[in-house]
């Protein structure tokens, strides 16, 4: 018991936690993004292999880190741009088109990256973003460290959840995306279009999730390996759940799935003699789903998620 | 003004026609990451056609790898037919890997005849005991079943990973993680010498004609289709929807437990972490390119064998690299998908007329 306050009370515990919590964050907000104007995106899973290999190769030939970034949203936009045409006007099954949006984004990334290297068994490293180094802020005692020695990333990802909740809750843009995805009909009377609302809320979602995905191989690691996302796109469908839609809870979610998972790594080093590894490991996937079961009952679903509207058809 | 009218119902040469073209659009849209790769386009495709239908052996592979893809394919049609989003086949299939070699590896004293049915038995019903979870959760707490599937894959992935390390290890494996092998008279017998497609492959196909008859012809299958085209409208008519889907549920994961077994079983003998590269949600491409009937299935699972095999031995003989047969997966699903649209919908230009 005195070892797990010992690990709470740590500034390295807390500044774990928000490291692993940042593509997450940038995945659950875009996630968000997607779901608020009606359309499931499943294709996050393969945005976020995307995002990490778009990103990191872009640096690896020399476009900088933030030439890196804005290439990995390109990227993600790219693959969005797709599930939303096919999902949209199209009105396709958003389950599986988003599904065909993972594995061909994954399939691309690891043709181009084999292709690109096609001998390469260690991956080439990049330089990736470094811990930031503020003038007094990054000196303050515990917020230094946890907040203020992060990676520019970091800072970005939560910038993105003050930018997501302002966009949603205090813009007209937002209060229309809000609407299209509880009711496109009222949408469509006021005169605006349902097509561009949702077409443009997938593509900047995806966008986002690509972020995520650049993260882990632009600040968290420096190089690109398959496999390297294992999971965490389908985590953060799960914690969109768990918010209920609300950005806010979105970052308190990725934040509490942060802390846990870095929780887990300590403890097993302090009882791994007892357990298999892999009972921590595990961890993270068991916790998504509890979350899911507990929130699903009470979850605040946008009404028209993951039904097609056609313009002329009621 | 460019409108969307569904059309009265698609024409059966559409429902046979659009997956064909999907097909060929996908293989030959492949050219794009040939070109790419600085690969001579029309020698590749040879090489890719002449690695399948070259030779008996090479022939007699694309059976062995259409084995489980008819398997997870069936899988998925089944469920996705109810509506039930069952994308966990591939850690159902591990499941039912691991049911095989902890009963295949002689721990159980019981004649030797008896031990293949134990093993697809055992095999079938673990694959059903982890979909079984999901489809409760779904039915219990409204919890996602599309969530929860994919997520189970990773819990079951890494839990296999603790049994290859624990209780299913090899001792003569030189700390190898991978199990004993299976009794030779637990092994689903070849079918051709020197070859290694075995039985499986009847026992899959012999499932899939029985899945077709019961899904056109009987009270199961007609519940299973009213649920998954109006869940609402089922319910009214008095059908036990949670029970039909419960039940479906049952067998999605049964079956996709026997692609574990059939490749463990049938081919490799033994239980390692990378039995399955991806045959579970290739699974759900071959089932949406056999428009969800499980005749298709086995015709969408010769196919995608086919691509992977032929993609193989282009990416051996060429140098490009082996992904392009998942590339190529991947863009069958997205063009059957838009195919699907053209087939239940017509774009038609409306002229107005002036009053």
């Amino acid at each position: 018991m005195m070892e797990i306050l010992q690990i709470l009370l740590s500034e390295s515990f807390w500044a774990a936690s928000l490291r692993i919590a940042t593509p997450l964050i940038f995945g659950v907000l875009g996630a968000l993004i997607c779901e608020k104007s009606g359309v499931l995106n499943l294709g996050i899973e393969g945005i976020f292999v995307a995002g990490a290999m778009a990103g990191w190769i872009a640096v690896w030939a020399g476009a900088g880190l933030w030439g890196g970034l804005l290439f990995a949203a390109l990227a993600g936009g790219f693959f969005g741009l797709i599930h939303a045409l096919l999902t949209v006007p199209l009105g396709l099954s958003q389950h599986v088109s988003g599904l065909g949006i993972t594995l061909f984004a994954t399939s691309v990334s690891y043709f181009i990256y084999r292709t690109a290297l096609p001998t390469a068994t260690s991956p080439p490293r990049i330089e990736p973003f470094r811990p930031l180094d503020l003038p007094i802020l990054s000196d303050l005692p515990f917020i230094g460290p946890v907040l203020f020695q992060q990676t520019a990333m970091t800072m970005l990802a939560l910038g993105m959840v003050v930018l997501v909740w302002y966009v949603l809750n205090r813009t007209a843009l937002g209060v229309a995306l809000q609407a299209v995805g509880d009711n496109p009909d009222s949408v469509d009377a006021q005169g605006l279009s349902v097509y561009g609302l949702r077409i443009g809320a997938v593509v900047a979602g995806s966008a986002l999730m690509a972020l995520g995905g650049a993260f882990l191989t632009m600040s968290a690691f420096d190089a690109f390996f398959f496999g390297m996302v294992n999971g965490r796109g389908w985590i953060c469908i799960a914690l969109v759940i768990f918010a209920s839609w609300r950005p806010g809870k979105a970052l308190l979610g990725a934040l509490l799935f942060g802390a846990f998972d870095a929780l887990q790594v300590r403890l097993q080093t302090e009882v791994g003699a007892m357990v298999p590894g892999q009972v921590f490991l595990m961890a993270p996937y068991i916790l998504s789903i509890f979350a899911l079961v507990i929130a699903a009952r009470k979850a605040d679903y946008p009404r028209a998620l993951l039904t097609p509207w056609f313009k002329g058809q009621r | 003004m460019i409108r969307i009218e569904p059309r009265a119902a698609p024409s059966r040469l559409m429902t046979v026609g659009i997956p064909v073209l999907s097909a060929v659009v996908a293989l030959a849209l492949a050219a794009i990451p040939l070109a790419f790769a600085g690969a001579p386009i029309f020698p590749a495709y040879a090489q890719m056609f002449h690695g399948v239908f070259g030779s008996m052996f090479s022939f007699s592979e694309m059976l062995t790898r259409a084995t489980p893809l008819i398997f997870t394919g069936l899988a998925a049609a089944l469920a996705f037919r109810a509506r039930l989003w069952n994308i966990g086949a591939e850690g159902q299939l591990y499941l039912g890997a691991m049911a095989a070699v902890a009963i295949g590896t002689g721990v159980l004293d019981i004649p030797a005849i008896f031990l293949l049915p134990l093993i697809i038995t055992f095999g079938a019903a673990a694959g059903a005991a982890g979909m079984a979870l999901p489809a409760l959760l779904k039915t219990r707490f409204g919890a996602d079943e599309v969530v929860t599937t994919l997520l189970l894959n990773f819990i079951i992935l890494i839990f296999l990973q603790m049994m290859l390390e624990g209780p299913l290890k090899d001792p003569m494996g030189l700390g190898w993680p991978q199990s004993a092998p299976i009794l030779d008279q637990g092994m689903l017998p070849t079918l051709m010498d020197r070859m290694r497609v075995h039985s499986g492959l009847i026992l899959a196909l012999v499932i899939a004609a029985i899945a077709q008859f019961m899904l056109i012809r009987s009270v199961w299958g007609f519940r299973l289709r009213a649920v998954g085209e109006n869940a609402a409208a089922a319910r009214h008519a008095g059908i036990g929807v949670k029970r039909s889907l419960f039940g479906v549920a049952i067998i999605s994961g049964g079956l996709a437990g026997l692609a574990g077994v059939s490749e463990v079983a049938g081919l490799k003998g033994y239980l390692t972490a990378d039995l399955s590269p991806g045959f579970g949600y290739t699974g759900i491409v071959v089932a949406m390119l056999a428009g969800l009937s499980p005749a298709g299935v086995v015709l969408a699972a010769l196919f995608i064998a086919s691509v992977f095999v032929g993609a193989d031995s282009m990416s051996r003989a060429m140098g490009v690299s082996s992904y392009l047969a998942d590339l190529v997966v991947a863009m069958s699903l997205l063009c059957v998908l838009v195919g699907g649209f053209f087939a239940r919908y017509r774009i038609t230009r409306s002229v107005r007329v002036a009053s």
